[in-house]
């Protein structure tokens, strides 16, 4: 500190303790609400303490589901997130890493032609291109299938772009030593660059499973059969139009389930997360 | 150790055909489902249907000139940037003052951080059933508490109120995200400049205004840029969640309205130059985003 304060550290611990319960609130009224039973808050008589239904309601939620509009249990729909999510962040490390490896190492024609192809597709995010990409998928028969919900999501500028500078800081010494061992593109690939990358990929690999994990839009289109939904798609389905049919201790405790792997990997692997979502950024 | 244009190594290897082989995944993936529909998304935004789906005319901008007379479009554009602007004002300030805060040498410093970072991977509809749940009208916890305060609280019918509740929502999520870069920021600021400052007799405040926000300004810039892009993508899963853009279209984002208006089927042309114009859209904040980059380089 430059200068002494006259309440000490009084007041930054008040607003970030404000800040804190802000941020903190909604999901602790969400994990209170789902320990708590239908009829209670459908009263609207919610306690802020949690209540007795720990147990039966996240068993309920995770092998047997609502009694709402979907039916399918909660394990199921984690289990398609958990696919989709692991699909999309490897298949873009593995894709993207490999054209670097290329774009990097090798020297063909149209080599800056097909950089530039992957590049721009960052300004192509599914949102701006969902119906015309919902036909072709359609037409390839992909609908309600883990490669429909990972392929059209899985290229990835921002992991080719960060392989590739990656890559350009390799010493060139350690492709001329791993030459004179008689090794070719295969072998310098994985006995020297994938083991200089690997912290580059777990990084990258922090911010791509949250980012699979949490799609919506696409898996929302392209998905309508029950067993297919994923958790985010599925936790939308469970509230019913009418608030007395919603089942709100289940909608909360899937709510809890949804946030759980991406919280606890944000959380566990802080250093990587943070270093992830800096260089994605750059 | 010299590189060739910036782009490639000095020594490489040698082959025909395998550099071909290790782009092929990801060509293949780009052109099938990125470029393949937005060059449809483009194509049919220039043509007419008929009613059978029997011929299609070429019209050129007609698509796009009905799509701007209709009023409903043209509300949703106004209505999308003042939501964007409002979203990132509120998550920005509220992540700029907690950063500050955590910034200084505080003992509890990394268990605040760790408390404030973690809502970034909730997923946008989780967090709109969050939201949703809470400020339900009949059973939400701070419903009743609005109400008790005598303010006459019903987003389901109030399109200003159900605004507000997208707002409040999307700008919650987006403050750890801003307060990660913001903290980042702050702790790039040399702090030999702030004690420099405090020696003339500069106050905290004015040290904040006049050197630490000036020396942010990169970070600031960089995170105004990353919010509207959120705003206009990202909160697709709250108000899908939360309001499903009601009522009375009150809640209608660019990108709720595509979807929206694609799930009726019909006006396919019409469709198409909404895809268009968005991607219009994401280029133009690509574009400036990546011009501050570089600015950011020459620093």
């Amino acid at each position: 500190m430059v200068e002494r304060q006259k309440f000490g550290n009084l007041i930054p611990h008040v607003i970030l303790c404000i800040g804190v319960l802000i941020v903190a609130f909604p999901i602790y009224i969400a994990f209170v609400a789902s320990t708590q039973d239908t009829a209670t808050i459908a009263n609207g008589q919610m306690s802020l303490w949690p209540g007795p239904h720990f147990l039966d309601t996240y068993y309920r939620t995770i092998f047997v589901g609502s009694s709402g509009t979907t039916r399918e249990p909660v394990a199921m729909m984690m289990f398609n997130s958990l696919v989709m999510a692991l699909m999309i962040a490897v298949g873009k490390i593995a894709i993207s890493i490999i054209s670097a490896f290329a774009i990097v190492y090798f020297r063909f024609p149209f080599r800056m032609s097909i950089f530039w192809l992957i590049f721009i597709t960052l300004m192509l995010p599914v949102e701006v291109r969902i119906y015309p990409t919902y036909k072709i998928v359609a037409q390839l028969h992909l609908l309600d299938s883990y490669a429909g919900l990972s392929l059209p999501l899985i290229a990835s500028a921002t992991a080719t772009l960060l392989f590739r500078q990656f890559f350009m800081t390799v010493p060139d010494e350690l492709l001329e030593a791993s030459r004179i061992d008689g090794a070719g593109p295969f072998r310098f690939f994985k006995d020297t660059l994938l083991p200089l990358s690997r912290t580059n990929m777990a990084a990258l690999f922090v911010i791509l499973f949250i980012l699979g994990w949490n799609q919506y839009l696409w898996p929302l289109l392209i998905t309508t059969r029950d067993d297919m939904q994923t958790i985010q798609t599925g936790i939308r389905k469970m509230i019913a139009s009418h608030d007395a049919l919603t089942e709100w201790p289940v909608v909360m405790a899937t709510a809890i389930l949804a946030m759980l792997p991406p919280v606890f990997i944000v959380v566990a692997m802080q250093k990587l997360f943070v270093r992830g979502l800096v260089e994605t950024e750059k | 150790m010299t590189t060739r244009g910036s782009m490639q190594k000095q020594t490489v290897f040698q082959s025909r055909l395998l550099p071909y082989l290790l782009v092929a995944p990801q060509l293949a993936v780009v052109l099938i489902f990125f470029y393949w529909p937005a060059v449809q998304a483009v194509i049919q935004s220039f043509l007419v249907q008929d009613a059978f789906g029997l011929s299609t005319t070429f019209v050129w901008f007609d698509n796009y000139r009905d799509l701007l007379a209709e009023p409903g479009y043209f509300n949703a554009i106004v209505r999308t940037f003042v939501f964007s602007f409002l979203i990132a004002l509120s998550s920005l300030s509220a992540a700029l003052l907690l950063a500050v805060m955590a910034d200084k040498p505080l003992r509890a410093g990394p268990f605040y951080r760790t408390m404030l970072i973690w809502p970034y991977a909730i997923a946008p509809p989780v967090v709109g059933v969050l939201w949703v749940f809470m400020l339900n009208p009949s059973l939400g916890i701070l419903a009743h508490g609005l109400r008790a305060m005598g303010f006459d609280w019903n987003p389901l019918l109030d399109g200003t109120q159900a605004a507000g509740l997208i707002i409040l929502a999307a700008a919650w999520k987006q403050i750890s995200y801003n307060f990660l870069f913001f903290l980042a920021g702050l702790q790039a600021i040399p702090s030999s400049v702030i004690e420099a400052a405090a020696i003339d007799g500069a106050r905290p405040a004015r040290r904040f205004w006049t050197i630490i926000f000036p020396l942010l300004s990169p970070t600031i810039f960089f995170l105004i840029v990353v919010n509207i892009v959120y705003a206009f993508f990202d909160t697709f899963g709250i108000i899908d969640t939360m309001t499903r853009g009601g009522p009375a279209k009150a809640t209608e984002t660019l990108v709720y309205k595509v979807y929206q208006d694609g799930l009726l089927g019909g006006n396919l042309g019409g469709s198409a130059a909404q895809s268009v114009i968005l991607m219009v859209i994401v280029i133009g904040l690509t574009a400036i985003q990546f011009r501050f980059v570089e600015r950011k380089v020459n620093y």
